[in-house]
């Protein structure tokens, strides 16, 4: 049997909560949708996914989930990536690769400007700079 | 469409999971010579006649999209198998479940890369749904088995992006003790 354990990763899980809960938790969650159909995966978004997290992670962000979906119906535009902060329209991001990924943690979730340049479906255009 | 193994693994999976199933039970089996993937769910079924169709490549059961004509999973795995030297095993009972075996040569030159293992698990343990899915893997090095409950119960939700993000880099660190020789292909 391996040598890791679940009590490994129970202490791993802690000391990261301990990091996040010397921060301000008191932010509404984030909701991001990742397309992991089989044109999506064809297209890299395990990779998104992936950069997605790693980006959430990297900024110790406790506040945002990560949903898998399937395909939403925009084969074209794979990979697809729907992102709702609270207090900004929902916005759903095409061709999102590994690159776009971490740009839409920066600048939309973080930094609350949405990615002008992969936005698919498009909210009111006097949202958009 | 599937360019590694851990795509078709995944796509079984996800097969089981539309099929309704609670439980899931992925194993998975690899030395340098070969890997042996058996997925096990308690989903609807399939009858004879239903499991013939399932690798008819433009056959699909309709779900979420009910216009769709085309199920290129089963049929693209029967075509790998078949033409690196593998097999393909479908058993199914209708109101049972579906049991789906494939084995495939990892020295055949057509045979995919194996792909991110590790990081695929971890997208599948973390899927939405109410089901479990029990991950058996063994290698000659050794084996390891965890359970969607057993990491939910560990760490909380696994749509928090930094559950899954522990979950993956856990997952990976089990899969490096059973891989380390390099008779595995990445993607």
């Amino acid at each position: 049997m391996s040598k890791l354990t679940l009590d490994d990763l129970r202490k791993l899980r802690d000391t990261k909560r301990k990091e996040i809960n010397q921060r301000d938790t008191t932010t509404k969650e984030i909701h991001i949708v990742v397309g992991m159909g089989t044109c999506g995966i064809a297209a890299g978004a395990k990779e998104t996914l992936n950069a997605l997290v790693d980006a959430v992670t990297a900024r110790n962000l406790g506040n945002v989930l990560v949903r898998q979906t399937g395909c939403m119906g925009l084969c074209h535009s794979e990979p697809t990536v729907e992102v709702a902060v609270p207090g900004m329209p929902k916005v759903v991001y095409g061709k999102v690769k590994a690159e776009q990924a971490a740009t839409i943690i920066e600048q939309h979730v973080v930094g609350k400007r949405l990615v002008d340049s992969h936005i698919l479906d498009r909210p009111a255009i006097d949202l958009l700079r | 469409m599937h360019a590694t193994v851990c795509d078709y693994i995944a796509d079984l999976v996800h097969n089981a999971v539309e099929a309704g199933a609670t439980c899931i039970q992925l194993e998975a089996a690899m030395d340098p010579a070969q890997i042996t993937v058996t997925v096990t769910d308690n989903g609807c079924g399939m009858d004879p006649a239903q499991l013939l169709r399932a690798e008819d490549p433009f056959y699909s059961t309709p779900g979420k999209h009910d216009k769709r004509r085309v199920g290129l999973g089963l049929p693209l795995l029967r075509q790998a198998t078949e033409s690196t030297g593998g097999r393909l095993e479908l058993h199914s009972e209708p109101g049972q479940g579906t049991t789906v075996l494939f084995q495939l040569n990892m020295q055949h030159i057509d045979t995919p890369p194996l792909g991110d293992l590790a990081g695929t698990l971890a997208t599948l343990l973390a899927l939405p749904g109410e089901y479990d899915l029990a991950v058996r893997r063994r290698s000659a090095t050794g084996d390891y088995a965890i359970t969607r409950q057993e990491l939910i119960a560990t760490l909380g939700n696994l749509e928090n992006a930094l559950n899954f993000g522990l979950a993956r880099e856990f997952l990976a660190a089990l899969e490096q003790e059973l891989a380390p020789q390099s008779h595995t292909r990445a993607a």
